[in-house]
């Protein structure tokens, strides 16, 4: 291993992980912003120490494990969550160059590993003993489960056209036309699919504390609850730069610098994603099931089977 | 049993009272002012107004008013009645035109029977736009504020102060809505029963002017049941406390004993609590020196007395509850435990308790009952007030037996009043003095000791039907005893009253000679005897020898360390008696919670907790065990008297001293050690009763500041102290309805924040009636008691000598009560009483057993020729054992 | 569907919007008087203390957090001896001035109250009483009450008739 890859690894590491951090902040700056506010605006100049505050905090809190939790799986299960996503970074390309592994399926690791993270919410639901917590894990693994199908779905169209899992060859393939164009269904159903994969509001139901009190980690305190918050971020993050990868042509502009063109895309979406948060009220927990089942599944076989139809009719064409 | 129909519901009903009672103990809230349960009904505020039915089929009605109408059976009314509501709302708009808007600085606020009466029909706005009548306001003593503006003309005062109590120095003045209830000018009230009319009086116009010094609401106060302490009669009383400090004494109804009235020194007594003069933390003399201790220090000081000394005495006293003394006396050992009073004091009190143990001691309920009384040797205003105004109502049943037979109910008092005019029954007060009785008496016989004695065997000897009286009884004697003989054999129900009074045996046993002459001829009459203090009897009980023995004890060497309970020995016995037993002792151990000169000469002084601040069990002079309960829990250095004893025990090495915990646990050793005082274990339920597993709260519901009350002191508001000695808590929470009589820390009843709760809760459904508590200790065997055999000389004044007598005051011969402001102002200075010779205020020198006091002289006309008195326990003046005579000379310069 | 982008939009353009938070520690404003602040205790419009310590402050306060102790002077006028309130207790319910009967205590618009002690937020009356009668300026409760304090006998309090001459028969 070179130690230009021991270098990209630690800067996705600390990169990703920064970011997630500085989320917190940005989150809630921009959320204040939509809602005629100001947000944290008191710690350093424009409340940026805010996130240090933050880590301050949640790392001397009192770290809580209930008499009653199942005490091994209680302390891994949050750890989960951030080691899955953290793992699915390795496949994202920044830049020509800046990615941990340009696997070859690379799609498919993405998809594996965001699957696998569902674990961390269902075992610290169940380990914490407590009914809310269960039933907000229950949810979550249902919700997930489902969104899973199509998220997987809707991004079989940009594969189709760019006729690789690998997502370097997907990013070089939109250098003529970006995908969001041609897969405009497909981008709008991952939006979805990703927003629901990382439980973010309006797709919060496994929290919903109006109802749950806060869902599968009500028992969690301190720096594991902190987990399962850089968790969330994490994935806000990373659902952000598959987009950008996938449909908005990855590090792919002019003048500016690769790599400054992927984040430049990737905050947006992620600012786009805490908009929406910002606007949308939380659905019932039936009518996003059967949204998931009936309305985006359905749609997202019809966007391979158009996409197919397309490819193969300009193939034919040819 | 009758029936009567409310609201169309059948519901038993007593015929022979009146309706409004039958409502309120039925639970139906009917709004009254002037009916009282012990003064009856005169009709006169019309508040009680309900509608009543001749039958079913009537719906007309005509309206009634409930206290004036028997309920008798049948009847048949309506409460809720619009047009009564109506008339009933209308009656209290009339009553608030002139009421003054001062609820917020009135005392009676919070526990006001007309504020709560006029919630209860509804009135919140006065219409009326003229003005309202004021008056002006009279001094009326150190015990009662008059604030005369507030008043509602309902008369319950002066039906009490000068039908029930006998008052004369009080009444209503003036005319149609200008009527007055003062006295003719201003004045300390007379009546030693006035400070009732705080509780009497529906509204504010008379208030307990001690409270108004350190007023907090009722809500707020902390009560408990408890047994007053100013003298033997036990009536129970409901103290107050507020942070830490007690705020008043109120009633606390017993049927048997003091009903809803209480004495003036017995409701004024609880500011002794609160003196200055109070013992708050230990302290040991060290040479001339007085080294204050700690609880521990003093605990090892006590531990180290009690190592080096061969043995303890123990000193008991009749201020201290039955189990503090029988802690001391396990101390010392029965052999070594000593009354605390003199053999002759002591030899009294056990001779009453055995008379009583043979003819039956009556409670007060019964001596107000009986019909004919003899009075003999006491003067029981200034010993035991509270049965005084009992015999007062003992005077009433004779001409009340002629309202009954020309059938009008007892309740209708003003009838009642008519048909008896002026009549009283015979009531004869045989004492050494004019005494506050007479004006009720039908003939009274004042002389010395012997001669009163020799009353009483003369009316026994009438009795039996021997005249054979000794020769030198004079005429008049022998005529007004063969009176009164007639007079208790003509009634229903005789009474005898004697008590230690003029200190003489022959008058004690007179009295019993006439109770027993009484039984022999078939009218067996109660025999009641005063007690002077509030625990004499339970203390005559335990203890066999007194003072003198004692000091005995300690010459022989049989003891070499002194522990004095709860007792001032001074006031019991001669100084030098007390100076020598003190002297003798190589340490005096003192426990007691006010200074006197019996603390001041202890090597280690412990302080002890009042009546207010723990529990105990007092035996009062029918022998009733009643407990009192801790009020509030007495700050750091101070404790119980017999936890210091326990301390003791544990110090001498005693398994008691270890085992003790609670209250519970003394009171079981000491009926197994003492059979018969085993039963007080029944005077109230053990520390581990609940009601529904709930504790009894002390506080009322809304008891306020609990977050603020120590925020000066610290943030942290402290746990409220635990209470392993009862099943009270002293928390707002617990069992929220009422509790047994026993247990009754106040009265209180939704709607009802006054005193009056009390006959809103008589006969509840579903709760048990306010029953008698406390449990007697010794009953009458039979009602034969032993005639005297001897007659005692018939007194003969000497030549240029006095025969000096004690005389008794209800303010100043009692210790505790002196140490409060109030009562201490109303107490006589030192004086001598004499019957002439001398001149009013002329300074005197009195010699007695070797004393020599300098005093003014007061002229005392009703003093028996060839008499003297001396007031008996005035502070300032050295115990001198009285009767004995002595000389009286003009004071040089 | 579209409402959904119609409020992503209409949310969005909150962005170019003013804010409404006022900085406040930088920023002052004003509260409505009515506002439920700081508890004080008020004067009377000459300049006595309105308190007549009736203790019913204390009973309605819901957590307990008022405590005092009545005395009057030698003229009979009523006051509190002491009159503390534990502001760290305190909800600012504002029972008390409802139940006050002389308009004594009165809650302010002032709530600048932080403290990082809480000893300090124990106010004695020294440090409620002001020196103005608060939100109603006429009011005087002795002016209205019947009892005899110094400087208003019987009889000169409003609607009040001269006190009742006992002698006197005349109807």
């Amino acid at each position: 291993m070179s130690l230009w890859s021991i270098a990209v690894v630690l800067g996705v590491l600390f990169g990703v992980l920064t970011l997630a951090a500085a989320l917190i902040w940005v989150e809630r700056r921009l959320l204040a912003l939509w809602q005629d506010r100001y947000g944290p605006n008191r710690v350093g100049p424009f409340g940026v120490l805010q996130v240090a505050a933050d880590m301050i905090k949640i790392f001397t809190k009192q770290d809580w494990i209930p008499p009653f939790a199942d005490k091994p799986v209680f302390v891994i299960a949050p750890a989960i969550i951030v080691v899955t996503v953290l793992l699915a970074f390795a496949v994202v390309p920044f830049a020509p160059g800046i990615v941990v592994e340009d696997l070859n399926i690379g799609i498919l690791f993405f998809l594996g590993m965001s699957s696998l993270g569902v674990y961390s919410i269902i075992l610290g639901g169940w380990a914490s003993n407590n009914k809310y917590a269960l039933l907000g894990s229950l949810r979550a693994s249902a919700q997930m489960l489902s969104y899973e199908v199509f998220m997987g779905l809707s991004l079989m169209g940009v594969v189709v056209l760019a006729g690789s899992f690998r997502l370097s060859d997907i990013v070089e393939a939109q250098r003529g036309l970006w995908f969001a164009i041609p897969q405009l269904p497909g981008l709008i159903l991952f939006m979805i699919a990703g927003s629901a994969e990382s439980r973010r509001i309006p797709f919060d139901l496994p929290e919903s504390e109006s109802e749950l009190v806060a869902g599968y980690h009500v028992e969690y305190s301190g720096m594991k609850f902190g987990m399962f918050f850089v968790g969330e971020y994490l994935g806000l993050i990373l659902i952000s730069s598959m987009i950008t990868t996938l449909f908005l042509g990855g590090w792919l502009g002019p003048v500016l610098p690769p790599l400054a063109w992927f984040f430049i895309k990737t905050f947006a979406l992620i600012a786009f994603f805490v908009l929406v948060r910002a606007s949308l009220p939380r659905p019932r927990f039936d009518q996003v099931m059967s949204w998931g089942w009936k309305t985006m599944l359905p749609l997202a076989l019809l966007n391979i089977a158009a996409t197919g139809a397309a490819v193969l009719w300009r193939q034919g064409g040819q | 049993m009758a029936t009567v129909y409310i609201e169309n519901r059948a519901y038993d009903a007593d015929p022979g009272e009146n309706l409004l009672k039958t409502c309120l103990g039925l639970g139906f809230d009917l709004p009254y002012f002037c009916w009282h349960p012990a003064m009856g009904s005169i009709g006169a505020c019309r508040q009680c107004a309900v509608k009543q039915f001749k039958d079913e089929n009537d719906t007309k009605g005509r309206l009634v008013m409930a206290c004036m109408t028997p309920s008798s059976d049948g009847a048949r009314i309506s409460i809720a009645d619009p047009e009564a509501a109506e008339f009933r709302a209308g009656i209290i708009e009339g009553l608030m035109l002139n009421h003054p808007h001062d609820c917020p600085v009135c005392d009676e606020g919070g526990e006001c029977h007309l504020q709560d009466m006029t919630l209860m029909t509804g009135h919140s706005y006065r219409r009326y736009r003229f003005h309202k009548r004021t008056f002006r306001n009279q001094y009326l003593g150190p015990f009662l504020a008059h604030e005369m503006n507030r008043c509602i003309q309902c008369y319950r005062c002066v039906r009490f102060y000068r039908g029930y109590a006998g008052g004369r120095d009080f009444n209503s003045f003036s005319i149609r809505n200008t009527v007055y209830f003062g006295r003719h000018e201003d004045g300390v009230l007379e009546n030693e029963f006035s400070g009732n009319l705080a509780e009497v009086c529906p509204t504010g116009v008379f208030v307990d002017r001690t409270l108004a010094q350190h007023y907090t609401r009722k809500w707020d106060q902390q009560f408990a049941p408890s047994i007053c302490a100013a003298c033997g009669v036990g009536c129970n009383i409901s103290p107050a406390e507020r942070y830490g400090m007690l705020r008043r004494i109120v009633n606390r109804y017993h049927p048997e004993i003091n009903g809803h009235f209480l004495c003036d020194r017995g409701r004024y007594s609880y500011e002794f609590v609160n003196s200055e003069k109070r013992i708050r933390q230990a302290r040991m003399q060290s040479g001339a020196e007085s080294l204050p201790l700690s609880k521990d220090e003093a605990l090892s000081r006590l531990a180290e007395i009690l190592r080096h000394s061969r043995g303890v005495a123990g000193i008991g006293s009749p201020r201290a509850s039955l189990e503090a003394n029988f802690a001391l006396r396990l101390l010392s050992g029965p052999d070594r435990f000593f009354a605390g009073i003199n053999e002759n004091d002591l030899a009294l009190a056990r001779l009453m308790i055995e008379l009583n143990r043979t003819v039956r001691a009556p409670s007060l309920r019964e001596i107000e009952s009986c019909d004919a009384v003899l009075v003999l040797g006491e003067d029981v205003t200034q010993t035991n007030p509270r049965i005084a105004l009992a015999l007062r109502q003992s005077v009433e049943q004779q001409p009340r037996s002629r309202a009954a037979a020309a059938r009008i109910p007892l309740w209708n008092d003003l009838a009642v009043r008519e048909i008896a005019q002026d009549q009283k029954g015979p009531l004869f007060v045989a004492a050494l003095n004019a005494t506050r009785l007479d004006d009720v008496a039908a003939a009274t016989y004042r002389a010395a000791p012997a001669d009163i004695a020799r009353l009483g065997l003369a009316v026994a000897a009438s009795l039996r039907q021997e005249f054979a009286f000794p020769a030198d009884l004079a005429p008049k004697v022998s005529e007004l005893a063969s009176r009164i003989a007639d007079a208790l054999l003509g009634a229903a129900r005789p009474l005898v009253v004697s008590g230690p009074g003029c200190r003489s045996e022959a008058v004690i046993r007179a009295a019993a000679a006439v109770a027993g002459a009484l039984a022999g001829r078939g009218k067996p009459a109660p025999l009641a005897f005063t007690m002077p203090e509030a625990n004499t009897a339970g203390l005559s009980l335990m203890a066999t020898a007194g003072l003198e023995t004692a000091l005995e004890a300690l010459r022989s060497g049989g003891a070499e360390t002194l522990v004095i309970l709860e007792n001032d020995l001074y006031r019991r016995a001669e100084s030098s008696l007390v100076d020598d037993l003190l002297g003798k002792a190589r340490h005096v151990v003192a426990v007691d919670h006010l200074e006197n000169r019996t603390a001041a000469r202890a090597s280690l002084v412990l302080p002890a907790a009042t009546f207010a601040e723990s529990d105990g069990t007092f035996v009062n002079f029918e022998g009733r065990a009643q407990r009192f309960f801790q009020v509030f829990a007495p700050d750091g250095g101070i404790q119980e008297s017999w936890r210091w004893l326990r301390d003791c025990l544990r110090a001498a090495g005693r398994e008691e001293g270890e085992t003790w915990h609670s209250l519970d646990h003394v009171i079981a050793a000491q009926g197994r050690q003492m059979p018969e005082l085993a039963p007080a274990a029944q005077a109230a339920p053990p520390a581990s009763f609940r009601i529904v597993d709930e504790r009894v709260p002390r506080m009322p519901h809304r008891s306020s500041g609990r977050t603020a009350v120590l925020a000066n002191v610290t943030m942290h508001e402290p746990k409220p102290p635990e209470d392993p000695d009862s099943p009270l808590a002293f928390s707002m929470e617990g069992y929220p309805l009422t509790p047994p009589q026993a247990l009754r820390p106040f009265t209180w009843l939704p709607g009802w924040n006054s005193v009056q709760a009390l006959n809103r809760l008589r006969n509840e459904a579903g709760a048990a009636p306010p029953g008698p508590s406390g449990v007697r200790l010794y009953e009458a065997r039979n009602g034969l008691a032993p005639a005297a055999s001897n007659w005692p000389e018939a007194f003969r004044p000497r030549e240029g000598e006095w025969l000096l007598l004690p005389l008794h005051h209800i303010f100043g011969s009692e210790e505790l009560s002196m140490y409060g402001p109030a009562i201490a102002s109303l107490a006589p200075r030192p004086y001598v009483a004499v019957r002439d010779g001398f001149e009013e205020g002329q300074m005197v020198e009195v010699s007695v057993r070797g004393l020599i006091f300098r005093l003014p002289a007061r002229i005392m006309a009703a003093l028996p020729a060839g008499t003297a008195g001396l007031p008996s326990g005035l502070p300032g003046m050295d115990y001198v054992r009285l009767p004995d005579w002595g000389r009286i000379t003009e004071a040089a310069g | 569907m579209w409402s959904i982008v119609k409020t992503i939009w209409t949310v969005f353009l909150h962005a170019f919007q003013k804010r409404i938070t006022v900085q406040y520690p930088e920023e002052g404003f004003n509260l409505p008087p009515r506002y439920r602040g700081r508890i004080i205790l008020s004067r009377d419009p000459d300049g006595g203390e309105r308190c007549v310590a009736c203790y019913l402050c204390a009973v309605a306060c819901p957590v307990d957090c008022i405590a005092l102790q009545a005395t009057q002077d030698e003229t009979g006028r009523r006051y509190p001896e002491f009159f503390r309130i534990n502001f760290s207790r305190c909800i600012f319910c504002g029972y008390c001035e409802e139940a006050c009967p002389t308009y004594a205590i009165q809650l302010t618009p002032d709530f600048h109250m932080s403290e990082y002690n809480r000893r300090n937020l124990v106010y004695e009356k020294d440090d409620l009483l002001i020196n103005g009668p608060g939100k109603y300026p006429g009011y005087s409760f002795w002016q209205i009450s019947g009892v005899k304090i110094g400087g208003k006998d019987k009889g000169e309090a409003e609607r009040e008739a001269r006190p009742t001459d006992l002698q006197s028969l005349l109807p």
